[in-house]
């Protein structure tokens, strides 16, 4: 019912289309891409430009300190001096380095993050690219990535960076596994790989007010928490940001670059946090539909607007917390601890797909068993990962 | 349970986020160019000259020009020449006084030697630490004019040390114009009682200032004279 | 559509054919690569969407690092990753029996008879791909998953039994 639809709602649209009317017919199929694609870089730009502020901010007054307020109001032109700095600064590249790769895994990277915003579902009407594989041509960009950080740690003929870049590339093969099975519990209760039909699949509400998201059952806790840990592994946040760990490494498969490629890195690890941050929006939090019935005269898209700014204020407030891993406990953790857990939710949401049909008075056991199904293994395999690391004693501190 | 740990941290962040926005006080910063901290008493960074009288710096500047300090200097960034005249000092005492007085403070390491060296308490160590020029080689040269202060400073920055530096010289002079009136009693009673041997000249400064020269005296050989033979080579 | 085709194509020989020739074999197989994207590239053009971005998923993301991590832990003879040129003996068997995979694949292809295309050709959507997958094929996919398991299993053990690794110098 497009008519009943709120004038914001249907703002972008009329924008569109107030553009292509100024435009001839044969090439409105054109602008129409090219529009959806500068919308896409233009937003992302300027949130990737102000989420670097934001962390600078917000890490600064986790630390009790003012954060950057010089430039501009408070400091809202930082991030666009820093751009001017990164750009006016010069670009070296090693004399032995392979040229055409040195500068190919910059722009690879960034490509190939930017090829997941398409089809993220914005809004009711707001996704560039509605395909019915989404969710997979998402993750097929995602791994895409680990190519272009071989070839940076590859091309600068560094061992260092050579090295840095097989360790980055074992954790992100690593926990690529788990981001992987963590979403395939949505696809099988959603039955489609279309993230706007999950999104579509969560919209309605329990009871009238409780929204019927993926997060809010047990399964779907479990995937998200599963989902948003191997994607903090995936984007290189802390505290999984061994690959460019800045006090140990000297950045890792980075060392290499400077000016604006190193830069570039950067762009291509915020774009990836922000799309991996839309996707988990998309696959559990609800996407852009609204929390409560009566809030739904709010456009969808800022919405999901603001599902992803928690989430990434979330990255943000995690990175200002958690000391970084080392690498074994790094491997380990995906490999002994999210794995499995991911393995044991497939279970847990097949018991779940089974049992929608019980009546209604066995909701109580159902939710019951679900949440036995994703709390023991949880404490069980906890227990077995920290078991030996019990609490450290502090022999020479004052207690 | 695993990830009780993790909570608790992450509730030490956010209770840090949300106090550092209506407690002040837990903002550890200071936003400098505005917001300035009181520099300690004992804060020291270059040296500077003292005057006695902020009206007429070069008239009433401390320095004789003995060059203790420059001879002692560890990276040698004093320079000073003496002049060919005398000038009266505070005290109405002629005395040579420095013509040309530089110091190099791209070289000054800060070590206070000059002011330790020096027997009349015209170096002193200064607090100014906002000294960057576009020009390294003489933005950062200063002469004697940019480094003559007043006392008055000097009791601004140090108050303690200034303090004891003027009782001192205060002290010091009393006794020296009282040994000087003894002395010119003491020659006026025996040139009145006989005729009497030749008055010494009075001299305050020189018991304290004699030292000194004595031990810089054998610090200037080293850097003159030629280096020493070349030591064999050391046999493997 | 033709000319999409025709570039997808010139793209998968070239980058394979510049791959055959290059000495460094790091950038061969980053090449291979580029080869991989361009074979999902014509699924896509086909309209095999979930077969484009399977390709890309397990031969752009996994089977290429599986590559890389191969060429560059096995050690080498000579310190570095440029090879010297092959005798012509090597050339020549190459050439044959490269020769002969290719006569036979043209051969099969030329013989294979190609029924016309009746129609627009069928619509397939990732669930009825699923549902084949899991109903109809359901055997086929366990095996071929127990089989690579068993793979997985024995390229472990492999690696992982050893013992105490010998110093044999280069």
């Amino acid at each position: 019912m497009p008519h009943a639809e709120p004038w914001l709602e249907r703002a972008p649209l009329l924008l569109r289309d107030a553009v292509n009317a100024l435009l001839p017919a044969p090439a409105r199929w054109w602008v129409d891409s090219f529009l959806d694609i500068a919308v896409l870089l233009g937003v992302f730009g300027l949130l990737f430009a102000f989420l670097t502020l934001a962390e600078r901010k917000v890490l600064g007054r986790i630390q009790n300190r003012p954060g950057p307020n010089r430039a501009g109001w408070g400091g809202v032109l930082q991030p666009f001096a820093d751009g001017i700095k990164m750009l006016t600064k010069e670009d070296i590249v090693p004399r032995l380095a392979d040229p055409i790769l040195h500068f190919a895994a910059p722009v690879a990277l960034v490509a190939f993050s930017l090829m997941s915003f398409a089809v993220i579902p914005y809004g009711r009407h707001l996704l560039a690219l509605d395909m019915d594989s989404g969710v997979l041509y998402f993750f097929a960009a995602g791994a895409s990535s680990e190519l272009a950080v071989f070839m940076a740690g590859w091309s600068g003929r560094n061992k260092y960076s050579l090295l840095a870049a097989m360790r980055a590339l074992a954790q992100l093969i690593s926990y690529e596994l788990p981001l992987l099975l963590s979403f395939v519990p949505v696809v099988m209760i959603s039955g489609s790989l279309s993230p706007s039909a999950i999104v579509t699949a969560q919209g309605g509400w329990h009871l009238g007010f409780i929204p019927r998201w993926n997060v809010l059952t047990p399964w779907g806790f479990a995937g998200f928490a599963i989902f948003m840990v191997a994607s903090l592994a995936e984007s290189n946040r802390s505290p999984f940001d061994l690959p460019e760990a800045e006090s140990e490494l000297i950045a890792g498969h980075l060392t290499e670059y400077s000016g604006f490629k190193y830069a570039l890195f950067f762009m291509a690890e915020y774009f990836g946090m922000c799309a991996l941050g839309g996707m988990a929006v998309t696959l559990f939090l609800g996407g852009w539909q609204a929390p409560c019935a009566f809030l739904g005269f709010i456009p969808s898209y800022a919405w999901f607007g603001a599902k992803l700014l928690a989430l990434l204020l979330g990255f943000i407030w995690i990175r200002a917390t958690l000391p970084r891993l080392r690498i074994d406990q790094l491997t380990r953790f995906a490999w002994k601890f999210l794995v499995p857990l991911a393995l044991v939710n497939l279970v847990t949401v097949g018991f779940w797909h089974l049992s929608a049909s019980w009546s209604r008075g066995f909701d109580p056991l159902r939710w019951a068993i679900a949440i036995a199904l994703v709390v023991i293994p949880f404490v069980a395999m906890g227990r077995r990962l920290s078991a030996g690391l019990g609490p450290r004693t502090y022999r020479f501190a004052a207690q | 349970m695993l990830g009780t740990g993790l909570i608790k941290g992450l509730m030490v962040t956010a209770k840090n986020l949300a106090g550092s926005f209506h407690d002040p006080e837990r903002l550890v910063t200071t936003e400098y160019p505005e917001q300035r901290t009181v520099l300690p008493q004992n804060y020291r960074n270059f040296p500077f000259l003292v005057t006695e009288n902020a009206e007429d710096p070069m008239g009433t500047l401390r320095c004789v020009a003995c060059q203790i300090c420059e001879k002692e200097c560890p990276p040698q960034c004093i320079y000073i020449e003496k002049s060919k005249d005398k000038k009266a000092d505070a005290a109405g005492k002629m005395q040579i006084y420095p013509a040309v007085f530089d110091i190099d403070i791209s070289v000054c390491m800060s070590c206070q030697i000059c002011v330790e060296v020096c027997p009349f308490d015209a170096i002193k160590m200064d607090q100014v630490f906002e000294i960057a020029t576009a020009d390294r080689f003489t933005g950062l040269l200063l002469d004697r004019g940019q480094l003559s202060k007043p006392n008055s400073y000097f009791h601004q920055i140090h108050p303690t040390d200034a303090a004891e530096v003027d009782g001192r010289l205060a002290a010091e002079r009393k006794a020296a114009a009282e040994k000087a009136k003894a002395a010119a009693a003491a020659a006026a009673a025996k040139a009145a009682a006989s005729t009497a041997s030749a008055p010494s000249p009075v001299k305050a400064p020189p018991p304290v200032s004699a030292p000194p020269p004595a031990t810089a005296v054998p610090a200037i050989p080293p850097p003159v004279s030629p280096p020493p033979p070349p030591s064999p080579p050391p046999q493997p | 559509m033709n000319a999409v085709l025709a570039a997808i194509a010139l793209l998968i020989l070239a980058s394979a054919g510049i791959a055959l020739t290059l000495r460094n074999i790091v950038r061969s197989v980053i090449l291979l690569v580029v080869t991989w994207f361009g074979i999902a590239a014509f699924y896509l053009w086909a309209g095999a969407e979930f077969v484009a971005f399977a390709q890309v998923l397990v031969y752009g993301g996994a089977v290429s690092m599986v590559v890389l991590f191969a060429v560059l832990l096995v050690r080498h003879g000579k310190a570095g990753v440029a090879e010297t040129p092959a005798p012509s003996g090597r050339i020549v068997s190459a050439l044959l029996a490269g020769g002969a995979i290719a006569g036979a694949l043209a051969g099969a292809v030329a013989l294979t008879p190609l029924a016309p295309a009746a129609g627009p050709a069928p619509f397939a959507p990732v669930r009825h791909i699923g549902v084949l997958l899991l109903n109809t094929h359901a055997a086929s996919l366990l095996a071929a998953g127990a089989i690579l398991t068993v793979a997985l299993l024995g390229g472990v053990v492999l690696a992982a039994g050893g013992g105490p690794e010998k110093e044999d110098g280069p």
